[in-house]
């Protein structure tokens, strides 16, 4: 039985590890490196790792930590984070990524998900997206979650797995921080809408989030969270035997 | 000391890093010269079947691969690289592999039913029937690996060593006296994958 897989998210400024609430308001929490590693020993399943750097030199920076996670730890890594253009997959994944995410990216250029599909195949390109509910639509926002792009996001979600994309990311702006759980309804239409990997993000608050998540929507292949992690909230060892307690399929070390 | 195939497909930065860290000198190549020398052989692979069997012919190392394998050279192929050890892909056309191990690759959709996702993707636990291959000497049945493919090995049961259940049983390695394969990625799957590099080391 394939497992449900639980990804903690790092989003990392100037070489730290930082978790926005609802997208602001930034904390440093630890160095990415050695987060990732304690992550990967206690039954983390898949790292991401999203570069909220502006600067150049903060660039650089993050695909040294990169690389030096990846000859350290062996668990699956997905890179997220400033990826626009073809040539952006290509540098991640020479650092060791294996799964490259496109957000804002793929919005602005719409054949990024085609091109990128191609030339490293579907499965290394994981789709992002930001929704919010607008009117009671479900919109796609860019830029963190700042800007309407007034798009509806099941639609495009569509569209992007059409052109490639192996698995998508739903981040759900509603939800995300409030810590109150999942955004079934929203995981719920992406699942009826696709047949790729969906994972899970924006609103877990303990491990009885993930519980739900899993038993709610079998659809939902992952979970992602980010601050319950990062600030001990949830240890993930518990987590997985509460998973197996539930008969919810996870990987026990 | 281990050396890795290098034919210009996908990305060795994990498989070589895997194996520094559990201690073994890695020698990354495409020089038929050295491939002939090597104690080890991995054959990775990623992508589509046929062009990375272009890559391969073009390389120059099909007959020097051969050479090994007949002489008892241990070689692991490694996800679409344990493809490319068998008769035939039927992946977009079909093509023939090296035939070091009677079988062929079909696609998953073939076999599974409809509805479970595809590319299998994720954690899966190994079943290894009735007997335990030296490869997984130093891990347990039930063990989880991490699995990325839409193809997968049919045809070959008497050379299966481990399986994994995905809407029915997919083959997870093969072996063949000392030629082995791994459908799944031991470079991505944590302490159980290096334990899995570590038993090829010692063949």
């Amino acid at each position: 039985m394939i497992t449900k897989r639980i990804i903690p998210c790092l989003d990392v400024r100037e070489g730290r590890v930082v978790k926005g609430v609802n997208f602001d308001q930034l904390q440093d929490v630890s160095s990415p490196i050695d987060l990732a590693a304690y992550y990967s020993e206690h039954g983390a399943d898949e790292l991401v790792f999203y570069d909220i750097t502006a600067s150049s030199d903060g660039r650089k920076l993050f695909t040294d930590i990169l690389t030096e996670t990846a000859s350290k730890v062996f668990i699956p890594l997905t890179v997220g984070g400033g990826i626009n253009t073809v040539e952006d997959f290509d540098r991640v994944l020479k650092c060791g990524a294996d799964k490259v995410s496109v957000n804002s990216g793929a919005i602005r250029n719409p054949d990024l998900v085609e091109e990128a599909a191609k030339k490293y195949g579907d499965q290394c390109v994981v789709l992002s997206v930001d929704i919010k509910r607008v009117d009671g639509v479900f919109t796609v926002f860019a830029k963190g979650g700042r800007e309407n792009t007034g798009m509806e996001a099941i639609s495009w979600i569509k569209r992007c797995v059409d052109n490639g994309a192996g698995e998508v990311v739903v981040n759900s702006i509603d939800t995300d921080g409030v810590k109150q759980g999942f955004d079934l309804e929203m995981l719920d239409a992406v699942c009826n809408a696709v047949n790729v990997p969906v994972i899970a993000s924006g609103g877990a608050g303990g491990i009885e989030d993930f519980i739900t998540l899993f038993k709610t929507l079998p659809g939902v292949d992952a979970g992602l969270a980010a601050s319950i992690f990062h600030f001990g909230t949830v240890d993930i060892k518990d987590l997985k035997q509460e998973m197996l307690r539930h008969n919810i399929p996870a990987r026990i070390l | 000391m281990i050396t890795i195939v290098d034919y210009s497909v996908g990305n060795l930065f994990s498989l070589v890093s895997s194996f520094k860290a559990i201690g073994c000198d890695v020698n990354v190549t495409g020089d038929p010269d050295a491939v002939k020398t090597a104690d080890r052989i991995i054959l990775p692979g990623v992508g589509a079947f046929r062009d990375a069997k272009e890559k391969l012919d073009e390389s120059g190392l099909i007959d020097v691969l051969l050479e090994k394998a007949s002489s008892g050279t241990p070689i692991m192929g490694v996800c679409l690289g344990m493809q490319m050890l068998f008769d035939k892909s039927y992946e977009y056309g079909a093509y023939d592999g090296l035939g070091l191990i009677e079988g062929e690759i079909r696609p998953i959709s073939d076999f599974v039913p409809d509805g479970l996702k595809i590319p299998h993707m994720g954690w899966n636990a190994l079943n290894f029937g009735e007997k335990k291959h030296p490869l997984f000497k130093y891990i347990k049945e039930g063990d989880d690996v991490y699995f990325v493919h839409s193809y997968s090995a049919v045809k070959c049961d008497k050379n299966i060593i481990a399986t994994s259940e995905y809407g029915g049983l997919v083959t997870a390695a093969v072996a063949k006296d000392n030629i082995l394969g791994c459908q799944f990625h031991p470079e991505k799957s944590g302490s159980v994958g290096l334990k899995i590099l570590k038993a090829f080391t010692d063949f």
